[in-house]
């Protein structure tokens, strides 16, 4: 349990560092899209949603998990699209 | 064959992978020239990461899933397509907090679990996951409620507001480590605490926003979002799964950035946003100052057609007026025939002018401005004494002289387009209303400027009918 923790904290910490050298540069024409665009990332606990409401376990997770399979899919469908819609807009003559 | 589509190594091995895709779309969202690729590329990593997540061998039952799949995707592609631009900053506060709720629902589904054991460290993991979630989902609910005018969107203060939140956060902390620890003092069951503590998590959401004013706007909505990648993170710890710590990490660190240039933009420190409370106080301090002389000047649309006529360079400083009189395409238009007549257009963007990041060069993407002509504070304030007229519409604090002028101003230091040193400004405003931040203007007192009372996209629509008559 103890190796499992340490690798995802590994994990965690590099992703964080990785995130702040990726974004540092942003022209601010682009903050709105960037900003949908990660909100449309971090609908990836989608994927833990799918996990908690398929696995049949205990009822109230099935209910939960469904719950929660519901808001990360608009998170994500809705995310991903308004972004590519307004990304779209974005033209140089 | 089957066998191994199914087997851990190989979702796993996907999970990389969608990692990979996440960093390279968000890589590619920092240049207009690659960045709708890199949405798609992102997409792409999420529709990986939910089909081997469906095919994998812990789902058994697909009936509810497909449902609500199904039921959410159409939610989703709806609000996104009919959307209208100026409501952006709504529908991005909307989504951010339904992934909020999601995060906290993982994190409550399998802590209620009684067949998966959780250790300390996933136990502590749900508490954040649900704090965090929740915090993010009623502050994201308010910021929503504000934007679309639901909610007033003045500062809510009231006496003890520290207090109170400090309350909160201990009673939230309590219940977490009674959580982690199961010691049974306080003698509620697993199910309540838990109940409990998402009911604290939801006031503690509603707690932090509801002090912020709207011209803070952007600084909370940038926030919120970091907030929700960072409650998918936890997420991931809950249910020791890498991907949604790589992407949860990568959208917190990505969202901080972003409420640190926004704060930067406003010379404040993010305590200051959270707890200031600035449009509630300022308005009594702005008025001490009390030295602002001179006369309002206004000018007839013939008039200040004559002078833009005239003019080889304009600059256009949009603000949250722009928005609310939905002035953009009549904006581009002027700017058009302004172009054929041999002038230069450049459009001045100030990073914290209306209500989310960026918010002016959406709506002016949309009106198809070449985003090229759009221009940060630092890049023409150098030549601002070449500029012939500034139009300032429907912005006030951002072209604020005050903030180098007035020492005893709020927003004194606070990086502005300063406009009032072109040769003419032009202010395009409703009334003599001050802005958000309730402060007063001397930009409108000055010897060359000139106020074009009325609604924005009236005001342009004419001086457009002016150009071609």
């Amino acid at each position: 349990m103890d190796s499992l923790f340490i690798m995802l904290l590994f994990v965690l910490i590099l992703a964080i560092f990785l995130g702040f050298e990726l974004i540092n540069k942003v022209p601010s024409t682009l903050h709105t899209p960037l900003m949908s665009g990660a909100n449309a990332i971090s609908g990836i606990t989608i994927v833990g949603a799918i996990l908690s409401s398929g696995s049949d376990s205990v009822l109230l997770t099935t209910i939960l998990g469904t719950g929660a399979v519901f808001f990360a899919t608009i998170n994500v469908v809705g995310g991903y699209l308004v972004t590519n819609r307004m990304l779209g807009m974005f033209k140089k003559k | 064959m089957n066998m191994f589509f199914q087997s851990e190594l190989f979702v796993n091995l996907s999970y990389i992978l969608a990692s990979i895709l996440f960093i390279f779309g968000l890589k590619m969202l920092s240049s207009p020239e690659t960045a709708q690729r890199g949405n798609l590329i992102s997409a792409l990593g999420m529709l990986l990461a939910i089909i081997v997540t469906l095919m994998g061998n812990n789902i058994i039952s697909y009936q509810w899933l497909a449902i609500a799949l199904i039921a959410g995707a159409i939610v989703g592609a709806s609000a996104a397509s009919f959307v209208k631009m100026t409501t952006m900053p709504e529908l991005v506060a909307l989504f951010n907090g339904f992934g909020g709720i999601a995060s906290l629902l993982v994190g409550s589904a399998e802590f209620l679990n009684i067949t998966s054991s959780l250790n300390v460290i996933a136990l502590t993991a749900v508490f954040l996951t649900v704090l965090i979630g929740g915090v993010t989902f009623t502050g994201s609910l308010l910021a929503f409620g504000k934007l679309s005018e639901i909610i007033n969107g003045k500062p809510f203060l009231y006496f003890g507001q520290r207090a109170v939140l400090t309350i909160f956060i201990f009673l939230s902390f309590i219940l977490g480590i009674e959580i982690v620890v199961d010691s049974g003092l306080l003698g509620i069951s697993r199910f309540y605490l838990l109940v409990f503590l998402t009911i604290t998590a939801l006031i503690l959401g509603v707690l932090l926003t509801a002090p912020i004013g709207g011209a803070d706007m952007p600084v909370i909505i940038a926030l919120l979002n970091s907030y929700s990648g960072v409650a998918a993170a936890a997420a991931g710890f809950v249910i020791n799964n890498n991907v949604l710590i790589v992407a949860g990490s990568l959208v917190g660190a990505s969202g901080l950035i972003l409420t640190n240039i926004m704060c930067k933009a406003m010379n404040r420190s993010l305590m200051n946003v959270l707890f200031g409370g600035f449009g509630a106080v300022s308005s009594s301090e702005g008025n001490k100052s009390g030295e602002i002389q001179g006369e309002v000047k206004p000018i007839n649309t013939s008039d200040a057609y004559l002078i833009l006529e005239a003019a080889n360079s304009v600059l256009f400083v949009p603000g949250y007026g722009m928005a609310v009189s939905q002035a953009q395409h009549s904006v581009r238009e002027l700017g058009e025939l302004l172009e054929e007549n041999g002038c230069e257009v450049n459009y001045g963007i100030h990073p914290v002018a209306g209500r989310m990041p960026g918010h002016m060069n959406v709506l002016l993407a949309e009106a198809n401005v070449s985003y090229d002509l759009l221009v940060e504070p630092d890049d023409v304030n150098p030549i601002m004494d070449t500029v012939d007229v500034c139009v300032v519409i429907g912005a006030n604090d951002v072209v604020n002289p005050d903030a180098r002028e007035n020492e005893g101003s709020p927003i004194y230091g606070m990086p502005v387009i300063e406009v009032d040193r072109a040769k003419t400004v032009f202010i395009l405003k409703r009334s003599m209303a001050s802005g958000f931040a309730g402060i007063d203007n001397p930009l409108f007192l000055k010897e060359n400027s000139r106020m074009l009372f009325g609604d924005a996209k009236e005001s342009i629509s004419t001086l457009v009918s002016e150009f071609k008559s």
